[in-house]
């Protein structure tokens, strides 16, 4: 298969046709060979992006998505690589899951799939999962993604066991023994009559997590920073020479609690929603380099788990297909960051932190690459999804970055018809 | 005039017309209330629902009493006895009861926002009965009529609120509400009860009970709630009623003939010596009859508004 990407512009600003051939960035060839071309004229290539934080759902809760319609709404994202965490049925703690996973992920063909293994066996935060044989069918990093590694003796144990396998640790901070609640605690959960997660609750976890690091001299990384406090500290812990690095998501930077007022489960997640002081420490973190990444933390769910009231609702929303877009809407069109540096957040430094080696467009690399169309302005449709879940809070947004194409070592997976 | 919306679901969504029509309107039933003919028909041909999935005597018996009085069929079920018992989901109960033809429904749910939600969904329109640790807009309705049929006005007054100020719905209604009259609400409880940026929703939060009650025009006490205690928010009752608790000696600093009110149920002994709770300043027994007055204004509001659409 010779596809020829033609008139396009690459994200740096160069001009150049990109050749695929094989399933590889190719040297240039007779465009009359191509089996395909593609007109590009106004669109601009990326590296294919990677999220180094997901729920795929599948094996056991097929009803919410699957492994074949996350990676198709990932394509839709301009995503060609994605990670799923463990919280699945059975989770994904021994490598006969981790091994049935790739097998569905290899037939769905949409994205390439790296699974992320659980720490602790059945995510119970007691016994060690067996990391060195699920690294070794194909996890690229360990989480009890949902549960806090609640004991520092665990925390301790899995960054120490899990260096032997060079295997990161990504750990969701949060001190559950304060945060009975369902949404940030502030004036607007005092408000609503809502139970609020103090940020407090991130923060004396991150802390945690930070002192560990540094004392094992054992690399940490933080999910979803969503707090002042939680990008201070890893600020002061980079400057300390801390073998730190974190990851936060689009609704941090571009939703703030207030939008919990009409009690729409669709703002529900965890972390919550926070004010905009700790939006704007969110967006300044991603501007001096504090925040490495940007993953979704896509999160399907069942309308009957979401239309119910605010509390019983499960937590997250789906992000695959607006990520791209709510990056480049909220974060490159203000000026807050250049393009390069979007693509450091959403393809490169996940890539590097979990030693994915992707985000080449040289000859001789996978051809993995999303093409966006950052001219124009979209109107996002919930209904035109392609994951099975319907929990989003941007439907009607107005955005900018609507994904055009997505190859995947060679191969079209997504492309926007007319 | 009449209400803008649909339903009744807080203070928050009330303006300061809308909350003075209803009082003005209270009085007008408060009088067919005490009069010995207690029939009216303005609620006739229609119907109205209790559904309560947490337990309650006054607010539900109020309702009851209140939509009967004026006319209205009227049933109530409640969690325990219903489908919900079986799994039904708030939405499809709710469903379910709006296609019986049901004018209002009258809902007290454990989550707070529950009748936010379901309220998009109905035809019939929804009343607040007490949602969760959000509002309890009835309540402060009542409340602040007794103060307006006792003093005359809200402008001005000096109101207390001491006691569970966190898991309070009537606190946060009545702060709301007393704001948008003009009144200057002060409260106070115990640190480990008290939300954060709750003087955001605009009362001063005291320094002590002492501080909270001085020169008051009216101080209410709030039930400690101890059946949400499932954290220990203080260690005992004994040292509640003495470092909390509005004794008489509290009672003494604020104005002269304050009015003493209480939501009930009280916890004699707790948030109340009984001494307070029966003493000449207490108007906790006339907010009961004032609840009926109250629901039956709010009623027949709404039913004015459903008449007019």
């Amino acid at each position: 298969m010779k596809i020829v990407l033609e008139n396009a512009k690459l994200y740096n600003g160069k001009k150049e046709d990109l050749f695929i051939e094989d399933g590889v960035f190719a040297n240039a060839f007779d465009k009359k060979d191509a089996d395909k071309t593609y007109d590009l004229s106004g669109k601009t290539i990326f590296p294919g992006l990677v999220d180094m934080h997901c729920h795929l759902r599948e094996p056991g809760y097929e009803y919410r998505e699957t492994i074949l319609t996350g990676t198709m709404s990932a394509a839709k994202g301009g995503y060609t690589s994605v990670c799923p965490m463990p919280n699945t049925n059975p989770v994904c703690d021994n490598a006969a899951v981790v091994n049935g996973i790739l097998k569905k992920a290899k037939e769905a063909g949409y994205a390439r799939v790296y699974p992320i293994g659980a720490c602790s066996k059945d995510l119970d935060g007691k016994l060690l999962a067996e990391i060195g044989l699920m690294k070794e069918a194909g996890i690229v990093a360990v989480s009890d993604d949902g549960k806090p590694i609640a004991t520092a003796e665990l925390l301790r144990k899995v960054m120490e066991y899990s260096s032997d396998f060079d295997i990161p640790v990504l750990n969701h901070c949060e001190e559950k023994t304060i945060s009975d609640g369902c949404m940030n605690e502030g004036t607007v959960s005092t408000c609503l009559g809502l139970r609020g997660i103090p940020t407090a609750a991130e923060d004396i976890m991150i802390a945690r997590d930070i002192i560990m690091a540094e004392y094992l001299d054992i690399p940490i990384h933080i999910c979803h920073v969503s707090t002042k406090g939680g990008v201070r500290m890893v600020r002061e812990a980079k400057a300390r020479g801390v073998k730190v690095t974190c990851e936060t998501c689009p609704h941090y930077f571009t939703l703030t609690d207030d939008c919990c007022e009409t009690y729409d489960s669709n703002f529900k997640m965890h972390p919550p929603l926070r004010t905009k002081e700790h939006l704007e420490a969110v967006i300044e973190g991603i501007k001096d380099g504090t925040i490495d990444a940007i993953a979704t933390d896509h999160a399907p769910h069942h309308v009957d788990e979401k239309c119910v009231e605010f509390q019983i609702a499960n937590n997250g929303i789906v992000g695959f297909e607006t990520a791209f877009a709510l990056g480049y809407t909220y974060l490159v069109k203000p000026g807050h960051i250049t393009i390069d540096r979007l693509v450091e957040l959403m393809c490169f430094n996940p890539s590097k932190i979990l030693k994915l080696g992707r985000g080449g467009l040289e000859v001789g690399d996978d051809a993995d690459l999303a093409v966006f169309d950052l001219e124009n302005e979209f109107v996002f449709d919930k209904n035109k999804m392609l994951t099975k879940g319907r929990n989003t809070p941007y439907d009607g947004f107005k955005l900018y970055g609507e994904t055009y194409l997505t190859i995947m070592g060679g191969k079209v997976t997504y492309e926007k018809l007319c | 005039m009449g209400l803008k919306n649909k339903d009744l679901l807080g203070l928050k969504q009330l303006t300061a017309e809308e909350i003075m029509e209803i009082l003005d309107t209270a009085k007008t039933m408060k009088m067919v209330l005490t009069s010995g003919n207690k029939k009216t028909s303005h609620l006739q041909g229609k119907s109205v629902i209790t559904l309560f999935y947490e337990n309650s005597t006054r607010t539900r018996l109020s309702f009851e009493l209140a939509s009967k009085y004026m006319g209205s069929a009227s049933a109530n079920i409640s969690a325990t006895g219903s489908s919900v018992a079986k799994g039904e989901s708030l939405l499809d109960t709710a469903r379910t009861i709006d296609m019986m033809a049901t004018d209002i429904i009258i809902m007290r749910h454990s989550h707070s926002g529950a009748p936010h939600f379901i309220a998009p969904h109905l035809n019939a329109s929804v009343v607040n009965a007490g949602d969760g640790m959000n509002e309890h807009p009835t309540q402060a309705l009542l409340d602040m009529f007794t103060i307006y049929e006792k003093l005359g006005s809200l402008e001005g007054k000096k109101i207390a609120i001491c006691g569970d100020i966190y898991h309070s719905r009537v606190v946060r209604s009545n702060a709301i509400g007393m704001k948008k009259l003009g009144a200057d609400v002060s409260i106070y409880g115990p640190k480990t009860m008290m939300p954060v940026g709750i003087e955001n929703l605009g009362c001063r939060v005291a320094d002590n009970v002492a501080d909270c009650v001085k020169d008051c025009d009216a101080v209410m006490g709030l039930r400690v709630q101890l059946e949400r205690q499932h954290k220990s928010l203080f260690p005992s009752v004994a040292e509640y009623s003495k470092f909390y608790a509005i004794t008489p000696e509290m009672l003494e600093l604020a104005k002269p003939g304050a009015l003493l009110m209480h939501p009930g149920p009280c916890n004699h002994g707790v948030e109340l010596p009984t001494a307070v709770y029966d003493c000449d300043q207490s108007v906790i027994n006339e907010q009961v009859t004032n609840g009926v007055a109250v629901r039956m204004a709010v009623l027949y509001l709404l039913m004015a508004r459903r008449n007019q659409i």
